[in-house]
């Protein structure tokens, strides 16, 4: 099912009212050239979370939060422009009903907000910080490498902050350019003591980002931004946790596996399909949800059973997230493979705005590579 | 009226300029907006003063710079002599044992570094009176979050000599269990954030805390130190203004010693140091002599009661003298003069103030003196020889509290690190670590 263009020109006002570039028609002829590069695939709750409701992203991880604020006296959600809503509304409403205490503005400084909410966990709080574009996450770099993620085992123990959740949406939108589109999950992964999740839609963003809120450990959360209104679902109404550290696999199959996370899930979805139509080669599609610790296991062991594996991500390729994924398969699956394993990705190119559609790893590149991998 | 005006247009014009960059606002919403009739309805920024038809440029010169807060003179005599200390002579002799313990213990751990017993160590020579100062007038449940010149707060604290120094030889009875560098203390029990490289990485974070401990209305202050070179960092300026615009509860403790490593203070900034940047964001300040215990103590204390009444940060700047060398990697007569340190250790030095005064009180005397610099000498030299001895921590504490809960691919590595040290353990330092 495509985004209906009305869907789409929300999306546009909506991420367009905070960027700072452009003049509003050209951006809107961009986005309407390209911005439905992805089909969305709803996910089903599992019935025992009870009720659900048509739920979009931004909804879902309102939801989240606002439980965690009802279930968790200490917890306070912060950052710029939280208390009106945030810019892209995951906060509305919260600050109204818990107050201007445990809902509020920081003053425009990332490495400040982290530091803040490392304060805040490290005194016995559980701080929800959002830093308002995952691009504008490097200035708080040093207090998530060295301080967040060092604290418990420099400490021995002593002390940690791992009550710490940083929210961040990130990736492509269309026509964010640089500084709105970046995907910077590898920066992170290499960094001991951290968790990093990203969601593929509302379903799996609310029980994910209660998870990590919950979670002992610092989180990074990291929320594709195009999903926030295009994706809607039935998401389960109450409270519930999905498992960190666990991949999914979105799509049974046997020929070749196909690994990615977050807005890329549903581009293999659609590949998937596209690969069984065209040349009846049957996918196995895996979401790996968590970047770290990632699971090993279920990606393994797709391989050694399909014998081939694509893994498709936006951010650039060198030293991008698939390396790490690509390493580990060759080294688990040697005996098993019957073909390279095949990286499909961003280019290693600053994330370009006129560009977009042929720097993004679209169905079409990711079909070919499926075609090429599964005819080596 | 005028001013008013000129005021409404600014502010109209300042919208439209948000609202073409978010190109979100229709004209009809700045109409709405101009014709607000009260501002204090909107959220919209004010300008809170007086306009001038006269342009004028202020500078450093038109405001005045802070004084520096004393009590005692450098001959051990109360300035003023109508001045109340409130410390009784048992607390003093508590203060000042406390600073000389850190002086005797930095001596002997400086000369194991020398010999190469410990790979590292960084002494707080000429800076006794700044820690155990401002540790005497805090209460004990606050929260501590230090740069790494402030052993004397944790001495003051109780953390007992074996403490500082299993930790320096990265022992098995170190708290931090022989994962950081030497001088990376920490203290649960003491309420001592333990402490990190990275300088002012902990001065918002214990901004943080302070926002935690107001919410729990438990009665808690966090006080954060830094050096007067950390204070550059951009963490810094976060810490002041988050501390200043979410009303927290906190003490930034600025030691200015002079110099950061070998850049010297007025390389570092050219305002009025530390302490003057305060009131652009917001905050308190108090200038202090950092070789003068009774000023920092008062200063502490009185920096406390305000910003807990307050819920608002307050800056302490003691002004003080790096005597030592930055660490043990740092031979600073490379740039300054060895007269220059001299000059300072002898006019400035707190213990020698602070021991004046005792003698003026009649509460000390050579006697006492030298029995207690004999009996710390001996404790040092015991915990020394006892922490010589102790095996390292066992070999697979490398792999744990990285999480909370230890994951899969770290077993694994832990597991390929033991199987590993089975085929290859004759290359390894084995012994060294319990097992």
């Amino acid at each position: 099912m495509a985004a209906s263009s009305k869907l789409m020109h929300k999306v546009f006002q909506d991420a367009s009212q905070f960027l700072k570039v452009g003049c509003r028609l050209q951006a809107q002829n961009v986005i309407c050239r390209h911005a439905s590069h992805f089909t969305y695939f709803k996910d089903e709750p599992l019935k025992e979370f009870g009720d659900t409701s048509k739920t979009n992203m931004f909804q879902a991880i309102n939801s989240a939060m606002d439980i965690a604020l009802d279930t968790d006296s200490s917890a306070v959600v912060f950052g710029e422009d939280v208390a009106f809503g945030g810019v892209f509304r995951c906060s509305m409403g919260l600050q109204e009903k818990h107050g201007k205490d445990r809902v509020f503005n920081s003053p425009l400084c990332e490495q400040g907000i982290v530091a803040f909410g490392i304060g805040l966990s490290v005194a016995g709080s559980t701080a929800i910080s959002e830093i308002q574009f995952a691009d504008y996450i490097f200035p708080a770099f040093d207090q998530i490498v060295n301080e967040a993620a060092k604290f418990r085992y420099r400490s021995g123990n002593l002390s940690n902050c791992g009550s710490l959740t940083i929210r961040a949406p990130c990736s492509a939108v269309g026509h964010g350019g640089l500084y709105h589109s970046q995907s910077p999950e590898a920066y992170f992964a290499h960094t001991p003591g951290l968790k990093i999740v990203i969601p593929r839609g509302p379903y799996k963003a609310k029980g994910l980002l209660l998870s990590c809120i919950r979670d002992k450990d610092p989180c990074l959360f990291f929320e594709p931004k195009i999903l926030y209104r295009t994706a809607e679902e039935e998401v389960p109404v109450n409270d519930y946790t999905l498992p960190l550290g666990k991949a999914d696999i979105v799509k049974a199959g046997s020929d070749i596996t196909l690994v990615g996370w977050g807005t890329q899930v549903h581009v293999l979805l659609e590949v998937a399909k596209l690969a069984e139509e065209q040349f009846n080669v049957s996918c196995e599609v895996i979401d790996i949800v968590s970047i770290l610790p990632w699971d090993k296991n279920t990606v393994c062991e797709s391989v050694k059973k399909t014998g081939r594996v694509m893994i498709a991500h936006e951010a650039p390729l060198t030293n991008g997230f698939g390396a790490e994924i690509a390493a580990t398969i060759q080294e688990e699956c040697f005996l098993y493979l019957e073909s390279p394993v095949k990286r499909v990705t961003g280019f290693d190119t600053p994330f370009p705005l006129i560009f977009e559609p042929f720097y993004i790893p679209s169905k079409w590149r990711c079909l070919q590579a499926v075609k090429e991998t599964v005819h080596y | 009226m005028h001013s008013k005006l000129i005021l409404r247009n600014l502010r109209a014009v300042g919208t439209a300029v948000r609202c073409f960059q978010s190109s979100c606002a229709s004209s009809s919403a700045q109409l709405n907006l101009e014709t607000q009739n009260d501002s204090r309805n909107s959220s919209a920024p004010v300008f809170p003063v007086d306009f001038t038809s006269k342009l004028q440029v202020t500078t450093e010169r038109d405001v005045p710079k802070i004084p520096i807060y004393q009590v005692l003179g450098s001959d051990g005599r109360l300035i003023d002599s109508d001045q109340r200390i409130d410390v009784d002579e048992e607390t003093t002799v508590k203060m000042y044992e406390a600073m000389m313990r850190q002086n005797i213990l930095d001596g002997i751990l400086y000369q194991a570094q020398r010999q190469g017993r410990i790979s590292f160590y960084m002494t707080s020579f000429g800076e006794e009176g700044v820690a155990v100062g401002s540790a005497s007038a805090l209460e004990s449940t606050d929260l501590v979050y230090g740069q790494y010149r402030e052993a004397g707060v944790l001495m003051w604290r109780g953390f007992t000599l074996s403490d500082f120094i299993n930790q320096c030889y990265s022992n098995d009875e170190d708290l931090g269990r022989g994962r950081q560098m030497p001088i990376h203390y920490g203290s649960r029990k003491l309420n001592f954030i333990t402490l990190s490289s990275p300088l002012a990485t902990q001065v918002p974070q214990a901004v943080g805390s302070a926002y935690a401990f107001k919410l729990a209305k438990n009665g808690r202050c966090v006080i954060a130190y830094f050096g007067e070179g950390a204070a550059s960092e951009g963490d810094t300026h976060a810490a002041f203004n988050f501390a200043a615009t979410l009303q927290c509860p906190v003490i930034l403790f600025c030691r200015n010693n002079g110099y950061a490593i070998s850049t010297p203070s007025r390389e570092q900034y050219r305002g009025d140091a530390i302490a003057g940047r305060a009131v652009g964001y917001g905050l308190a300040a108090v200038r202090v002599d950092g070789n003068d215990i009774f000023a920092v103590r008062n200063a502490t204390k009185y920096a406390r009661d305000y910003c807990m009444s307050n819920n608002i940060g307050v800056v302490i700047e003691a002004m003080t003298y790096r005597v030592g060398h930055h660490s043990t990697s740092d031979d600073s007569s490379a740039y300054r003069s060895k007269e220059e340190v001299e000059d300072w250790d002898k006019s400035y030095n707190p213990i020698t103030r602070l021991r004046l005064f005792m003698e003026h009180s009649n509460w000390w005397n050579e006697e006492k003196e030298k029995l207690l610099a004999k009996q710390i000498k001996a404790d040092v030299l015991k915990a020394v020889a006892e922490a010589e001895k102790k095996l390292k921590p066992e070999i697979s504490e490398l792999f744990t509290d990285v999480y909370y809960e230890m994951p899969d691919h770290l077993m694994e590595q832990s597991a390929y690190l033991a199987d590993h040290l089975k085929k290859y353990g004759e290359h390894y330092p084995l012994d060294n670590y319990k097992k």
